[in-house]
């Protein structure tokens, strides 16, 4: 559906009465502490450079403080960068007029915020049509199209309920609703979990993969939590004080951790879920009567469970177009699972 | 030798000079304007004058009736509705309801009118840290200066009546629709705004859907301390020469009629009460899902 990517290109953000004074001095190496102690201004986001892509879910994620609600409020410009250049559509955010970002802001983006931010004063369906009231659409369609995503996200029968009547979880349905229903190709989404319990939490990124898989919207997905962020990033970029220091797949970045602190992040992660058959397979297929076939995204869990579950000790891996890529053996796909991979 | 005990004034002739050019430009100023403020201000007097006659040629039933019913619909509490229906009828068995009905198209006008003036200033107020500087200090004068000094220039400029009355009572009556709109938009939940901005909603957007119903609660406590105020400044409304409540405890105070004074003094107050309670109902009434609850 979204046709384009996000570009981000050399972006600063500086908070501060002359931010832009002190770029220069943070490209020669000044470092946050520095420019805080010595000039009193926050160093927000540090020389940015991400590739967004188009109808994928891209993370970022970071610790409390490593700049990621800075960055993802560039991309609708909710925050105006110090320099540099948001990319959409062969636009530059940053140079919109007022009028033109307003008009960006009604039919290509929607946002989801982690403390919901939802109207109090309005009930679930008058909010879940927000977006499209501001656009000056018609009520009657405006509440025929919410309707659809109340239904999408489970909150038939609570349409005429207040916020302040639902659980935190029911809360954040509304706010995924509301953003749906705008129908933009962008969905910005601020640590839209975090504030959940851990199943709720769960069951909310099924529904977001499940709506995913039907939409294919260019998702920027923020969260603090690594397993977020394998179980639901195409990509992964990770901040720390405002610079990017690693980006790529999820396997990518638990089997290279880039650094000591993603190392440290990483150690904890269930590997058998990210890490997929392709990563560790033999490329000559094995001949004869092999039983299990898997492909070659599959994840080593799911290998290793066709396997066992047969009581077989290996398998073929065969792509989507029916050719046989290789082969997996049960012993080293549970050794991939539990030790650090090495190639 | 430096003289401790009598403060260095300046010469008495000196003052007297000053005073004179203070009055003689007012003067100056009246003359050349007055007329066309009185005309500027005769619609809202054709305006407050119907009011009156609309209420004191109606049936009593009918305007008792409509009053039971406005306080129905705003309290829903027949408590209330008992409760004003009988001071209403105290009032009126007293003698006084004439007057009462003079008092109650004053303060309404009053009211209207510093709603009408004082939210879109208290709008303005909250868009601009400096028109917020600028406007409070103003308020603060109007809410601190006794009311008879600037009853003078009122006086000379429009002369006695109901008009000249009717602008001094919104002059102490207006501060707290004013305060309490600027503070209740500046109130409202930055997350929330910020969500109206991110779905693209223009500064009026925002305006009406966002800051004003969420600042309601407060813009109405602002207009309930306006009504009382407006209420407390009857007494001084009457001293230029407006009929009503306020009038007849004048007269009391003039004449030492004691019963007299308390009596129009308890049904102002009975006004008072009546208004408060309504209002602080429906303002709760408003409030009730106007909490954010996170998580
Ligand atoms: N308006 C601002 N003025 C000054 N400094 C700011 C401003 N907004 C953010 N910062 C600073 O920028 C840095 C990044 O903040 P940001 O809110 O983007 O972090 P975050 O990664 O979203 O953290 P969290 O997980 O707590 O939400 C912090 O050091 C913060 O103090
Ligand atoms: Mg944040």
């Amino acid at each position: 559906m979204a046709s384009q990517g996000i570009e981000i290109k050399d972006l600063y953000k500086i908070f501060g009465p002359h931010g832009e004074k002190y770029v220069e001095a943070v490209k020669n190496g000044m470092s946050k502490a520095e420019l805080n102690e010595k000039h009193g201004h926050v160093l927000g986001l540090k020389d940015i450079n991400i590739s967004m892509p188009a109808g994928k879910i891209q993370v970022v994620m970071g610790l409390s403080g490593s700049g990621k609600s800075t960055l993802i409020r560039h991309i609708n410009r909710l925050i105006d960068p110090t320099t540099g250049s948001v990319q959409y559509e062969d636009v530059d955010v940053c140079q919109m007029s007022d009028a033109e970002l307003l008009n960006f802001r009604r039919h290509k983006t929607a946002m989801v915020f982690q403390k919901f931010a939802l109207l109090p004063h309005r009930t679930v369906i008058q909010n879940t049509v927000y977006g499209l009231e501001i656009q000056g659409i018609d009520k009657a369609e405006a509440k025929k199209r919410a309707q659809r995503w109340i239904e999408r996200v489970g909150l038939d029968g609570f349409e005429d309920h207040y916020p302040n009547q639902l659980s935190g979880g029911m809360q954040q349905r509304v706010g995924l609703a509301r953003a749906l229903t705008n129908d933009a190709d962008i969905l910005l989404m601020d640590e839209a979990f975090s504030a959940l319990d851990p199943l709720i939490r769960t069951d909310m990124q099924s529904v977001l993969l499940d709506i995913q898989e039907e939409l294919k919207k260019t998702i920027v997905f923020i969260t603090h939590d690594l397993d977020e962020a394998l179980r639901l990033g195409d990509r992964i970029a990770i901040l720390r004080d405002g610079e990017v220091i690693q980006q790529g797949t999820g396997q990518e970045i638990v089997l290279h951790p880039a650094d000591a602190y993603i190392s440290d992040f990483v150690q904890e992660v269930n590997r058998g879920r990210v890490i997929a058959v392709e990563t560790i397979m033999d490329k000559t297929p094995l001949q004869g009567d092999i039983k299990i076939e898997v492909k070659p995204d599959d994840r080593l869990e799911t290998a290793a469970q066709a396997m066992s579950s047969q009581e077989e000790n290996r398998a073929n891996v065969r792509d989507n177009s029916g050719n046989l890529v290789g082969s997996l053996q049960l012993k080293d796909t549970i050794s991939a699972m539990v030790t650090a991979v090495r190639h | 030798m430096w003289d401790w005990y009598e403060f260095p004034a300046i010469g008495r002739t000196d003052l007297r000079d000053f005073k004179k050019a203070g009055d003689q430009a007012f003067l100056e100023f009246s003359r050349a304007y007055g007329e066309s403020l009185e005309n500027f201000f005769r619609p809202l007097l054709n305006f407050l004058v119907w009011f009156e006659k609309l209420l004191i040629n109606s049936p009593w039933p009918v305007v008792m009736g409509i009053i039971a019913l406005l306080v129905w619909l705003g309290s829903r509490s027949w408590q209330l509705v008992v409760g004003s229906l009988a001071s209403l009828a105290l009032i009126g068995y007293m003698g006084m309801w004439e007057n009462t009905m003079y008092t109650l198209a004053l303060v309404s006008v009053a009211t209207l009118v510093c709603i009408i003036i004082g939210i879109p200033f208290g709008i303005l107020m909250s868009k601009s840290d400096r028109i917020q500087a600028i406007v409070t200090p103003v308020l603060d004068f109007m809410q601190t200066v006794p009311a008879f000094v600037y009853l003078i220039p009122i006086i000379l400029l429009l002369g006695l009546g109901k008009i000249p009355g009717l602008i001094a009572v919104c002059i102490y009556a207006i501060p707290p629709v004013v305060r309490l709109t600027n503070l209740g938009i500046r109130l409202v939940d930055k997350d929330v705004l910020e969500a109206a901005d991110a779905f693209g909603a223009s500064p009026r957007q925002k305006l009406w859907s966002v800051q004003m119903p969420l600042a309601l609660p407060n813009i109405f406590a602002g207009v309930n301390q306006t009504i009382m105020m407006a209420l407390a400044m009857v007494v001084v409304a009457a001293l230029i020469g407006v009929r009503g409540l306020g009038m007849e405890v004048l007269k009391a105070v003039n004449n030492q009629y004691i019963t007299l004074g308390f009596m129009n003094g308890l049904a102002i107050m009975a006004i008072a009460i009546v208004f408060d309670r309504v209002s602080q109902k429906f303002g709760k009434r408003l409030q009730k899902h106007s909490e954010v609850i996170h998580g």
